[in-house]
């Protein structure tokens, strides 16, 4: 309880941008939600066909149905469940392997760093989409293989950021300090310089999931996600597109508007902390 | 150009080529070491027998020692061979399908870059000249909009309201079959001109709108952002007052804050032609648009390694060259810069 109270009041600070801010979690948490629920909340088994085919939005079928006679609004509502899971999975990843290497780097300086620096500016230089394109390509199309190689390329995202932070961090003063009771290295970087990353680290991390859905969904869209008949709104889209010149615009319609909704909502969160806490990323 | 420019080029291009070598080696590391074997994973899951298959090794270069193949293959990149092909066909040279796709993506990735640029900057402006207006706020609404659009998505709703609906534009394609096009540089606008070929001209930006407008107005959202905030800060500063008190006309202020907005922008660009070349890929798949990205996604269903590879390490050398050329125009935009 001591710690959301202030969180709360955080968030609800009457500050520029709270409605941002609000928007974006109503529509995290809608879908998180719709992910969790997803049984109860389909009306019909997202992978069977049920006899109506190509039927336009309809009180029966909210958002309409496919060529396999599928109801899109089932489909989009288990499809949650395959982004949020490959994307918390790649970005979860990303920080393992980002923050620790950021970490040393910018800590020890020296030719470990210029190593370091050198290699993941190269991949951060790279079209992200391209050479997530070819990881996923070498490992083939499952969701736990797209996340790995979503993780890949977010990597010196977060070494950038939290290598740059430990280099402003370490001549500070409490870190003088530390040294100076005599704690070590590693200490120093775990106990006194990873705490004060917390608030970049958020700001980062909304802005990196807002990118890493848009990643995920092109991955699928480019059919190397997920193998049908799997419910995901990136390969919906790719499935529907055929479809489309013949008039059945909700088979893209609304796997699509979720995949910008999510993706938007983080961006917002995003926007409005970097503000609150006034980081000036990005 | 003055010496200095010179050596300043010579010494930027020379640090492109440790970033052009790690790229090289992730994707080598990726696609030759790391899987199974390439080769079965074209041929999937039919039998072939021994001799068969360490024929086609031979043929693609895969049955040497890893570093000699590391140092093999980079020695014939840099003399324009990026191997054959390993399907459909097999054995063709993977060149010969890079320069017969590129120039489709330069040209699709020039206009969308030009309009991306014109847009954030039109959208920028007006919001750093109208700060804390409603105006403000919904340029700001743009770029969070136009940054999370799915090129997919936005694409084939332009396809549906302006092909489908509408009957204005081609959804799909570089012409209209029955126009033809003698091709000099590739790049289809410019070819018609310097032909003189005016059906080949209007049929090719007909056929370019679409998908330059997609991934423009995408791009467009970060470019909004940075110079509406660079524009404020000008606008902020003392010599615009003096613009202001001396009588120059507002519209010329602007102008003179923008010039000075701007060298933040270029290097932005550099980045950005990255997110472009990203973005290219699902543009051109959304619209059958045949360049790079549609080479890459073709092959991705062949499993088609030496191809991909191919492309990818293309692609690497033109982000790299990018990155010099936004270096070369910082460098002679700001005085600050010394070379």
């Amino acid at each position: 309880m001591e710690v959301i109270r202030p969180m709360t009041k955080f968030l609800l600070e009457k500050k520029p941008g709270r409605g941002m801010l609000l928007f974006g979690i109503a529509v995290v948490l809608m879908v998180v939600i719709m992910a969790i629920f997803a049984p109860i909340i389909a009306p019909y088994d997202p992978t069977k066909s049920t006899k109506d085919v190509f039927a336009p939005p309809s009180l029966k079928h909210p958002m309409g149905t496919n060529r396999l006679g599928q109801d899109v609004f089932s489909r989009i509502v288990w499809g949650s469940r395959v982004v949020l899971s490959v994307v918390f999975m790649a970005t979860l990843l990303s920080m393992i392997i980002g923050i620790p290497l950021g970490l040393i780097s910018g800590y020890y300086g020296g030719k470990i760093d210029r190593l370091l620096s050198i290699i993941m500016d190269s991949i951060y230089a790279f079209p992200a989409l391209i050479l997530a394109i070819v990881i996923a390509v070498v490992l083939g199309p499952s969701p736990v293989n797209t996340a790995i190689a979503i993780s890949f390329v977010y990597v010196p995202t977060y070494f950038r950021m939290v290598r740059g932070q430990t280099l402003s961090l370490k001549n500070q003063l409490f870190v003088e300090a530390a040294h100076a009771i005599g704690a070590k290295d590693r200490e120093v970087m775990v106990k006194y310089i990873l705490p004060n990353l917390g608030p970049t680290v958020l700001v980062v991390f909304t802005l990196s999931v807002a990118d890493a859905i848009l990643t995920e969904a092109g991955l699928s869209f480019l059919g190397l996600s997920v193998t049908p008949p799997t419910p995901d709104w990136g390969y919906d889209l790719r499935v529907g597109q055929p479809f489309l010149l013949d008039g059945y615009w909700w088979l893209v319609f609304f796997p699509g508007v979720m995949i910008m909704l999510l993706a938007m909502a983080f961006a917002l969160i995003g926007e409005a902390l970097n503000e609150r806490i006034s980081l000036g990323v990005r | 150009m003055s010496r200095g420019l010179g050596r300043y080029i010579l010494i930027r291009a020379s640090m492109i080529i440790p970033t052009i070598l790690i790229l090289y080696t992730v994707v080598f590391i990726f696609l030759r070491i790391l899987p199974g074997n390439p080769i079965l994973a074209v041929v999937g899951t039919k039998s072939i027998s021994p001799e068969q298959l360490e024929h086609l090794m031979k043929m693609a270069g895969l049955d040497k020692p890893y570093h000699v193949q590391y140092f093999e293959y980079l020695w014939n990149i840099l003399h324009g061979d990026f191997g054959v092909t390993l399907a459909f066909p097999m054995g063709k040279p993977v060149w010969d399908y890079l320069k017969q796709r590129f120039p489709a993506t330069l040209e699709l990735t020039i206009w969308a870059f030009t309009i991306s640029v014109l847009l954030g900057l039109l959208t920028g402006v007006l919001g750093a000249t109208k700060k804390g207006t409603k105006v403000d706020t919904s340029m700001r609404l743009y770029s969070i909009i136009a940054y999370t659009l799915f090129i997919p998505w936005f694409g084939m709703m332009l396809q549906y309201i302006f092909g489908v609906k509408l009957h204005l534009l081609p959804t799909s394609g570089r012409l209209d079959p029955g126009v033809h096009l003698q091709t000099i540089t590739g790049l289809y606008v410019l070819d018609s001109i310097l032909t003189g070929n005016w059906d080949a001209l209007v049929s090719a930006v007909r056929h370019l709108i679409l998908p330059a407008f997609t991934l423009g107005i995408v791009l467009s959202g970060a470019y909004t952002r940075l110079v509406r905030n660079n524009m404020v800060d000008v606008l902020s500063q003392d010599f615009i007052r003096a613009y202001h008190a001396r009588g120059v006309p507002p519209r010329k202020v602007t102008w003179y804050a923008l010039k000075n907005a701007f060298i933040p922008v270029v290097t932005l660009m550099g980045l950005q032609f990255a997110i472009l070349l990203g973005g290219a890929v699902l543009t051109e798949t959304t619209f059958s648009w045949p360049g790079m990205g549609t080479f890459i996604v073709d092959r991705i269903d062949y499993r088609d390694y030496n191809a991909i590879q191919g492309a990818v390490i293309f692609f690497a050398f033109f982000v790299g060259l990018i990155s010099l050329i936004v270096d070369v125009i910082y460098a002679i935009l700001d005085p600050r810069v010394k070379y």
